[in-house]
């Protein structure tokens, strides 16, 4: 096989000699770091081009903080399967194109403070399809979900099972949804988010069933690919069919959002989805939180600690460090990040969001970072106290 | 379409089995398979529950839309105990066959599947279901009521039911269509059944862009019985009389008896939680990888600001300014200015401008 390319791409280097895109769909011609810079969505005319799953999570989640887990899953060729070229030399070839060992990615990471487990696909990678690896990923990103109580997002791009490894692939979506029923009962929440194209087996299990299903504008969402049921029945086909707008029509999509406005619908429905927290837990982190407080509250007014050295990825809160060692699991780690280590916005020049809700009343200002972890009651009072300021922003 | 339905395929008996490569020969021979396990006269659910079960009492609708008549569901008594059937049903005649949309369910199948595996489980009474499915119904009515989502949730459902399942694959095990009621503690197949992600003329269609391809396919899947058992997804298989099913429905039908009774005599030992740990892990394990070594991620790229910085860090550090070098020691912390004018280093270096 021959050597894969570490699955960290260089951002610069690897701009194709290739200026501008083609909208396909105004025929627009755009320059690609313009086409870069909005998103990957047509400036023009609003066309969702596909996004690599690294470029996804950098979007959602809040910079540096995710941290990758079970990178080191890969692809074995259970049946020996070649069509028109072997299966590993396909899989080394996806390798090569993406950069990615494979076509999901999972881990945990922070939305606006709020820390989650998530998973995204990556289109490119033979089609985003789903053989052992990517269903062994939902698969442990939803029982990690559920064994530390962090919400659940799976960012879906697939064309649906892989064939080339036969029932395998099917049984992935047995597998996936064995660990999402047990997350359902477990009371954690999970955002489906769907993007162009998720259809097939992907379609026909964890996509499907979000406790929010969201959707990328015109994203193709679908079970029988239009080639595959116009191929079978020779059925002619509605317009508009298998889009997102035609899934939400049909009550299977709750809302389609655009790729910009993505992040800030997620972090409102999370403010809803919040996982109600076992009681011995909740008293856990109280045990722990006075330890923590004059740090914080310094932290906090520092907006963050310089953080110099390291590898410029992990860097750590402040308040971390004196009670115990805190892994990057422990649930109310990413809490204490959420607020010590989010100075700069993603809009600069926009006041954080926390500096905007920091007048509650009868609330201790250095209590306020354990507010999600603590009680439910109290993060109940946190997001009524919000929604007036919500209505505002969104009317 | 419709001659692969009837399970008259166009390449039945077109490539010998004597001629060509030994692949070719294998491809033949795989694919000869498929269109046994497609035959028109092999017995399908209803046909065996009559052998099998002293009674049948067939239950319709799933409530919300409709009855699908491409799966049939109901109660039956099977040697004295009582358990619930869900099977897919494919037509004996083209008038059957159009009643019963030639086998492909739609939605409200899978969702009468549920509503009576959700009665077993409620009435303690064992599930057993017969696959024999192409796959689920691929037109715009199926997509419009949300197939994916009812395959979905019926494989997610079998995956918790607290009560025992026993699957038998009896024909066409194809794709979601048949997992959908295909999630059991046991999976029994028939000898000349197949079981696969993806019709061998879909997948054909889309990795060799050809659908003459789908004797190659179909050897290429390892869909047979006796490979599915091999590889662990299917556990048992129960030899067919003579050169079929269909040449002898009604032995074939005590011969899948006895290996029903037995496994659920099996199941019926064993405690409810076990039941569903035992079923969860079984599908847990399903699907090989390897895991190597992950490779250590480089430093993140670091933007023009945060180069600044390490520039301008490295020239403090020579004048002897103080450094907020050392994050683990938190006490200092106050100490440390938070300087006004260094760039941060959160910001995503996709979205800074350079």
């Amino acid at each position: 096989m021959p050597p894969i390319r570490l699955p960290f791409r260089g951002r610069r280097t690897d701009f194709p000699p290739d200026l501008w895109t083609r909208c396909p769909s105004c025929q627009e011609m755009l320059f690609n770091k313009q086409l870069e810079k909005a998103l990957r969505v047509c400036p023009n005319c609003g066309h969702h081009f596909r996004l690599a799953a690294r470029r996804r999570l950098e979007l959602l989640l809040d910079g540096g903080s995710f941290r990758e887990r079970d990178a080191g899953l890969q692809s074995v060729d259970p049946l020996g399967f070649a069509d028109s070229k072997p299966y590993p030399d396909r899989l080394a070839a996806a390798q090569l194109a993406t950069g990615e060992r494979e076509a999901a990615i999972w881990g945990t990471g922070s939305i606006e403070g709020r820390p989650v487990a998530i998973c995204a696909m990556d289109f490119g990678f033979i089609g985003g399809s789903m053989g052992a690896v990517v269903g062994e990923k939902v698969t442990r990103a939803a029982e990690a979900a559920l064994a530390e109580r962090l919400p659940l997002i799976v960012v879906s791009a697939s064309g649906g099972a892989r064939m080339q490894e036969g029932t395998f692939s099917l049984m992935q979506l047995a597998k996936t949804m064995a660990a999402l029923e047990r997350l359902r009962a477990g009371r954690v929440p999970y955002i489906s988010v769907m993007t162009d194209p998720t259809t097939g087996g992907v379609f026909a299990s964890f996509a499907a069933v979000g406790d929010v299903n969201l959707a990328e504008p015109n994203a193709l969402i679908g079970f029988a690919g239009a080639r595959v049921s116009g191929g079978t029945i020779a059925e002619e086909l509605p317009p508009g069919f298998q889009r997102a707008e035609f899934l939400l029509q049909h009550g299977f999509v709750d809302r389609i959002v655009p790729r910009p406005e993505l992040r800030d619908e997620i972090v409102r429905l999370l403010e809803y989805l919040v996982p109600p927290r076992p009681a011995e837990a909740s008293a856990e982190v109280a045990a722990v939180a006075p330890g923590f407080r004059p740090l914080s509250f310094l932290n906090a007014l520092a907006g963050r600690p310089v953080e110099t050295g390291g590898d410029g990825r992990s860097a750590r809160p402040a308040a971390e460090a004196p009670a115990t060692v805190p892994t990057p699991t422990m649930p109310a780690v990413p809490a204490t990040t959420g607020l010590g280590l989010r100075p700069a916005h993603r809009e600069a020049g926009s006041p954080p969001a926390e500096a905007a809700e920091a007048p509650k009343a009868g609330e201790k200002p250095e209590a306020r970072q354990f507010e999600t972890q603590t009680a439910e009651a109290e993060t109940g009072a946190a997001v009524g106290a919000r929604r007036p300021a919500e209505g505002a922003r969104r009317g | 379409m419709v001659d692969r339905l009837l399970g008259r395929g166009p390449r039945e008996g077109a490539t010998p089995a004597e001629h060509g490569t030994p692949a070719e020969r294998a491809a033949a021979a795989a694919y000869a398979r498929v269109q046994l396990a497609r035959n028109l006269r092999r017995p399908h659910t209803l046909e065996l529950v009559r052998v099998m079960a002293d009674e049948f009492v067939q239950l319709h609708g799933d409530r919300l839309f409709g009855d699908d008549e491409a799966i049939v569901a109901g109660f039956a008594r099977i040697d004295g105990r009582r358990v619930v059937v869900v099977g897919h049903q494919k037509g004996a005649d083209t008038e059957e066959n159009i009643r019963r949309n030639f086998g492909l369910p739609h939605p409200e199948g899978f969702r009468k599947a549920m509503r009576l595996m959700e009665l077993g489980e409620r009435f303690g009474l064992p599930v057993v279901t017969f696959v024999d499915v192409q796959g689920a119904f691929p037109g715009a009515a199926s997509e419009e009521r949300g197939v994916a989502e009812a395959i979905a949730r019926s494989v997610g459902l079998m995956s918790r039911l607290r009560t025992p399942i026993v699957t038998v694959i009896t024909g066409e095990g194809g794709s979601g269509g048949a997992l959908a009621i295909a999630v059991g503690d046991v999976v029994i197949a028939l000898e000349n059944a197949v079981y696969s992600v993806i019709s061998p003329e879909g997948c054909a269609t889309i990795l060799w862009r050809s659908a003459d391809q789908a004797a190659a396919a179909a050897a290429a899947m390892k869909m047979s019985a006796a490979e599915q058992r091999t590889l662990g997804i299917v556990d048992i298989v129960v030899p067919e009389p003579g050169e079929g099913a269909h040449t002898d429905p009604v032995e074939t039908a005590r011969r899948l008896r006895a290996a029903v009774v037995a496994q659920l005599d099996a199941l019926s030992r064993v405690p409810a939680d076990e039941l569903v740990e035992a079923r969860y892990r079984r599908y847990r394990a399903l699907g090989p990888f390897e895991v190597v070594a992950a490779p250590t991620p480089p430093p993140a790229e670091r933007g023009l600001g945060d180069r600044l910085r390490g520039l301008l860090d490295a020239g403090r550090q020579t004048i002897g300014g103080s450094l907020p070098a050392n994050l683990p020691n938190l006490p200092n912390l106050p100490n440390l200015p938070n300087l006004p004018g260094v760039p941060h280093r959160d910001e995503p270096p996709a979205r800074e401008e350079v």
